[in-house]
């Protein structure tokens, strides 16, 4: 059964692959995102994501439902955990599986970069010398300049 | 018109708190929100986004009396 969720808590792996699991499907493409120790040439310890909750859960469901119109007949989990984490640590998974593969890579790319573009989710870096810093979008993020926020949010109202 | 307006992460640092009320000239609309939140601190960019009952709104969406306002920083998930 398809499902997006936030959690708190350490995201299982196998767990999440398991649900993606069945007989018509040939094919399961996992992304797992972790945190690096490095963020450019400082030594990073640790990451605090800090999200808006109610709608990141929208976000996050109406993503879903674009990947699974993308590629019908997936089955798609994808988790992304919030709070404190250590280097090395998921920050998120997507599971997605299909009867063939092509789909199943299609659907899982389309989830994790509509994750990173549009679902409200926040991280500050913490630093070896204890300094924290929130971290900037990624450049290829929709809403970083006010009139691709415009287009992006009239997109997806 | 009085809009309380939730603020996360790094503006939430620039104005000090995670929730503030603005005044904006009626009809209220987005584009009045984000000027006068915009309008908080030198540390917010002057045409921050802004969602309206969790959905990115543009300019010219009306705000109403309770309406879930929010001003959304650059995501940075994943």
């Amino acid at each position: 059964m398809s499902r997006t969720a936030i959690v708190t808590a350490a995201i299982d792996v196998a767990a999440i692959v398991d649900e993606v699991r069945g007989a018509p499907q040939g094919a399961i493409v996992t992304f797992i995102g972790t945190v690096r120790n490095s963020s450019g040439t400082r030594t990073v310890t640790g990451l605090e994501y800090s999200v808006y909750a109610e709608m990141a859960n929208r976000e996050m469901t109406d993503i879903l439902h674009e990947a699974l119109a993308l590629a019908s007949g997936a089955e798609i989990v994808a988790v992304h955990r919030v709070g404190n984490l250590d280097v090395g640590e998921i920050c998120v998974m997507i599971a997605a599986s299909h009867a063939h593969r092509a789909a199943a890579f299609d659907a899982c790319r389309y989830t994790i970069e509509g994750i990173k573009k549009r679902v409200p989710i926040w991280k500050r870096e913490r630093y070896a010398d204890g300094s924290t810093q929130w971290v900037a979008a990624c450049s290829d993020t929709a809403q970083n300049a006010g009139n691709h926020a415009g287009e992006h949010a009239g997109e997806h109202a | 018109m009085k809009v309380t307006v939730r603020v996360f992460a790094s503006y939430a640092d620039a104005v000090g708190s995670d929730r503030v009320t603005v005044n904006v000239g009626e009809p209220a609309t987005v584009g009045g929100v984000r000027l006068a939140v915009a309008a908080l601190s030198p540390n917010l960019p002057p045409r921050p986004l802004i969602a309206v009952n969790e959905t990115y709104a543009t300019d010219d969406v009306p705000i109403a009396e309770g309406d879930q306002v929010a001003v959304i920083p650059p995501v940075a998930g994943g």
